[in-house]
């Protein structure tokens, strides 16, 4: 009988045994299955993106390679559960991938920035829930190589060439000797009379050559005018200045008046100090030309360039101190400000027709012919496209599209 | 000389004083409007939410504290609406004073109480990148590589150290550009250069004066959307259903173009009183 | 040579930009990094050109006793100051909560702003005076105003709030902006956009010298 018994506690306690020995691989699977319950999905890692493809990015300088993947079933879908892909790279098919740069979900594509041209390079997508992660399989390799035309800018190359050649094509006729029709510009016409009547009122002349520097096609054009203003106020002997808010610019103006006091006889009369630098600040700026106009209460004044929020600022206040003003611009959001304000007023391109109206330079006439078949061209796009379109013919508006 | 004669030769200051009342008074009345939303703002206002948690967003402050009062609640409102879908920030300006007014904006936001308990992390949130001179030619260089047009952050941090900038190369490696346009350089270059040229996603913010010369850009490969002046701003905090300043500031706005307009019905008045006395 | 140098610099860089934008291979692309490197250098340091001369007028001024040389003391203070408490701070000047955060703040911010603001006023003088119906275009031009003003504010809604959707004052605001408005813009930027071109043609190939100061 106590052999029997010790063998009963010897198998209770056996199982006992086996049962401890056992116990976390239990609890962990019971404590799993439970987890899995309350949170589906997390038991299995995402599913792994697939068709993963790189290539060398298209019309580029090189060092670039793009990669594209379909991107994971559990992605916006299935267990819905994807927060991110990570992109490995290595330079070998069976080497070590490391990371180089994430994307959220839902990307399906990223561009390797980082990269030397001619070196072979193999990319994996891991994709990750946050808990787990799966990895897809290698892209077959890429090499980044810079190419030597952007195939996608056609359009506008074959546009750019056109206009050139249209330039060029009317500059050399008017070399030639060919008479070309100029409008009338109002503005630039009334140029001697302003500066006239600064000198009678014995007042001073202020020109404002726009905020922008020398960067700008529209300072240019404003430095143009202020050749020929320079010139009749160096005949006239009125006093002009120029206050500017870019160093670039006061450099450029001192050379162009200068340039125009010799012209007009009277190297003499020029003085650097007549072009001076104020600030950079738009407001400060506009602040500083408006206490200049409120305290000479100039005769004449001239605001020729890009002009920003401060040109009413400035128009209004020579408005109010009974200037006569000459505006030109080709910021189109200031030029009703101007036009309710100043006298006269160059709208857009008439302000970069300036140069060519007042030397009546043959070669810079012809320029302009030249722009205006660039103007016909569009036009007739223009309406070519507004018919096809509302015909339901054909669209054609991908032409003109720039890549 | 006439009644009509004096009125159309008003001293401009009677003009100025009205107009400092129609603005001035109604700062006093906390006055809720109802604001109309227009599809330029919705165009943002959605871009920005259907970018997923984690997304790269750069905000560009082009501008000074000139156009602070317009401008500012749109920074403000704009970088809730990121914290809060938990996109990531990376903070710039091509005007010196706009990364100061970066941090201006953050200052606020970051205190917000549904922002702050987020603990965002400077680095790996958000970061500031300051300012490089060039203009556009620093969108440019962007374009090729944002570590060569700001080595450093704003506070000297190499960029290769910032958590946030590592992997972001260029403008293929952010999901939405952000500007905040005051003038030159602003828009008009991030729409020439990083939206033509690089394909960003581009939104905007502008001053009143400045923004119908982006509408013609309105579309979606050059601008999704636009906020013009502070109805643009009001109506980006109506769509964010956080109504803050700009909201406030509609019905001081709204009285002071109705006193314009009262003074352009008069001066047409005056104007024709005065032409008819001619003729006869 | 003072001429011809410029010149030279301005057609090389001009044709290299154009060519990129065709030819991306190297060696153009690294040419424009590298001109875009060169101007931000040069614009950085251009600034100092700038402050140096409006330092030595101010001065000058000053010392001459001309015209409004009290404003003058009030630029140089400012400039000292400004540059002095920058210094002062270190690389973290424009943190929040600095001494120059404080100026920028409480100096530079209440200024800039008064100016911006001085247009909400002249916007008000300027267009009583010129939102005239003087004739047929100035009265299109009147009623355009009238409409948009008011549709862009909450105003506009409340007194069209009764008619039906698409008719209200915003509406109309909104087809304004839209439509006429659009279209007028891009025929004014595509005359730009070729003003700009030919310009540009011109200088890159030496025909236009006149802001060199050639006629």
């Amino acid at each position: 009988m106590i052999g029997s018994e010790n063998k009963t506690v010897k198998r209770v306690f056996s199982f006992l045994f086996l049962v401890f020995l056992f116990s976390p691989i239990l609890i962990i699977s019971i404590a799993e299955a439970q987890y899995s319950l309350l949170v589906p999905g997390d038991t299995l890692p995402p599913a792994a993106p697939t068709k993963t493809e790189a290539f060398d990015t298209p019309y580029d300088r090189g060092r670039s390679i793009t990669i594209n993947w379909e991107k994971s079933k559990d992605d916006g879908a299935g267990e819905n559960d994807v927060k991110g892909y990570e992109i490995l790279r290595s330079t070998e098919v069976d080497g070590e991938y490391k990371l180089i740069g994430t994307t959220v979900g839902g990307a399906q594509h990223f561009i390797d920035n980082d990269v030397r041209d001619g070196i072979e390079y193999f990319y994996r997508i891991r994709v990750t829930d946050g808990i787990s992660f799966s990895l897809s399989n290698p892209s077959l390799p890429a090499k980044s190589k810079p190419q030597w035309i952007n195939l996608r800018r056609t359009n506008i190359f074959i546009f750019a060439v056109a206009l050139t050649f249209a330039i060029l094509y009317y500059i050399n006729r008017a070399k030639a000797g060919k008479e070309l029709f100029i409008r009338k510009i109002a503005g630039l016409e009334a140029v001697d009379d302003a500066v006239g009547r600064a000198t009678e009122m014995g007042r001073k002349i202020f020109y404002i050559p726009g905020i922008s520097d020398m960067d700008n096609m529209q300072t240019i054009a404003g430095l143009t005018i202020l050749g020929r203003v320079a010139k009749v106020a160096a005949e006239y002997e009125a006093r002009l200045e120029v206050p500017v808010s870019r160093s670039m610019v006061m450099v450029s103006a001192r050379e162009v008046m200068k340039e125009a006091y010799s012209n007009a006889g009277r190297p003499d009369a020029f003085n650097e100090d007549l072009v001076y630098y104020l600030t950079d600040d738009q407001f400060g700026y506009a602040a500083a030309v408006d206490g200049l106009f409120v305290r000479e209460k100039p005769a004449a004044i001239f605001l020729q360039g890009q002009f920003y929020a401060e040109s009413l600022i400035l128009a209004e206040t020579g408005n109010s101190v009974g200037a006569i003003q000459i505006a030109g611009t080709a910021a189109p959001a200031q030029i009703p400000f101007f036009i309710a304000a100043c006298d006269f007023t160059l709208i857009g391109e008439e302000l970069f027709a300036a140069s060519a109206y007042l030397s009546r330079d043959p070669k810079l006439l012809g320029s302009l012919k030249g722009q205006d078949v660039g103007k016909v061209i569009f036009l007739a796009a223009i309406i070519l496209g507004v018919i096809l379109l509302s015909f339901r013919l054909m669209n054609i508006g991908p032409w003109f599209s720039v890549g | 000389m006439g009644f009509f004669e004096r009125l159309l030769k008003i001293d401009r200051r009677i003009i100025f004083t009205f107009i400092a009342v129609a603005i001035a008074l109604p700062l006093f009345f906390n006055v809720s409007m109802y604001v109309e939303t227009t599809s330029e703002v919705v165009g943002i206002f959605s871009a920005v939410d259907s970018l997923s948690p984690g997304s790269k967003v750069l905000i560009s402050f082009d501008y000074d504290p000139g156009s602070m009062p317009e401008l500012q609640p749109m920074a403000e409102s704009f970088l809730r609406h990121c914290f809060s879908r938990d996109l990531k920030v990376i903070l710039m300006g091509l005007w010196p004073q706009g990364p100061l007014q970066a941090n201006w904006a953050l200052d606020v936001i970051l205190n917000d109480p549904d922002i702050k308990v987020k603990n965002l992390k400077y680095g790996v949130d958000y970061v500031n990148l300051g300012y490089t001179a060039g203009n556009e030619v620093v969108i440019q260089r962007m374009g090729s590589d944002i570590h060569a047009a700001f080595p450093v952050d704003y506070y000297g941090t190499s960029l290769d150290e910032i958590p946030l900038m590592r992997g972001v190369r260029n403008f293929n490696n952010i999901d939405f550009v952000y500007n905040l346009s005051a003038g030159y350089p602003g828009t008009m270059e991030w729409v020439q250069f990083a939206a033509d040229r690089f394909h960003a996603r581009l939104g905007a913010g502008n001053t009143a004066v400045q923004a119908p010369l982006m509408y013609p850009y309105l579309g979606k490969k050059q601008l999704v959307g636009i906020l013009g002046g502070m109805k643009g701003a009001a109506e980006y905090e109506v769509l964010a259903q956080r109504p803050a300043r700009a909201v406030r500031y509609m019905f001081g706005q709204g009285i002071s173009h109705a006193v314009v307009i009262f003074f352009v019905i008069i001066g047409n008045l005056a104007f024709f009183a005065t032409r008819k006395k001619k003729e006869s | 040579m003072r001429r011809e140098v410029p010149l030279l610099i301005c057609a090389i860089v001009g044709f290299t930009l154009i060519i990129v934008y065709f030819v991306p291979h190297p060696p153009f692309s690294d040419m424009r990094d590298l001109f875009s490197d060169w101007f931000s250098v040069i614009a950085a340091f251009a600034i100092y050109l700038g402050i140096l001369n409006l330092l030595k007028n101010s001065v000058d001024k000053v010392f001459r006793k001309r015209s409004g040389w009290g404003f003058s003391i009030v630029i140089i203070a400012g400039f000292v100051l400004f540059v002095f408490i920058g210094l002062y701070e270190g690389s973290d000047f424009g943190e929040i909560g600095t001494r120059y955060y404080w100026l920028y703040d409480r100096i530079y911010f209440p200024l800039m702003a008064t100016m911006f603001a001085i247009l909400a006023f002249f916007i008000g003088s300027a267009s009583y005076r010129a939102f005239r119906a003087r004739n047929v275009e100035a009265t299109v031009l009147l009623l355009a105003a009238f409409f948009v003003m008011l549709g862009r504010v909450p105003i506009g809604y409340y007194l069209t709030s009764w008619l039906p959707e698409g008719w209200r004052m915003g509406d109309v605001a909104n087809a304004i902006m839209t439509y006429p408005q659009m279209a007028g813009q891009r025929a004014v930027m595509i005359g730009i956009a070729l003003g700009i071109v030919s310009t540009s043609l011109r200088i890159i190939l030496g025909i236009e010298r006149t802001f060199l100061g050639g006629e």
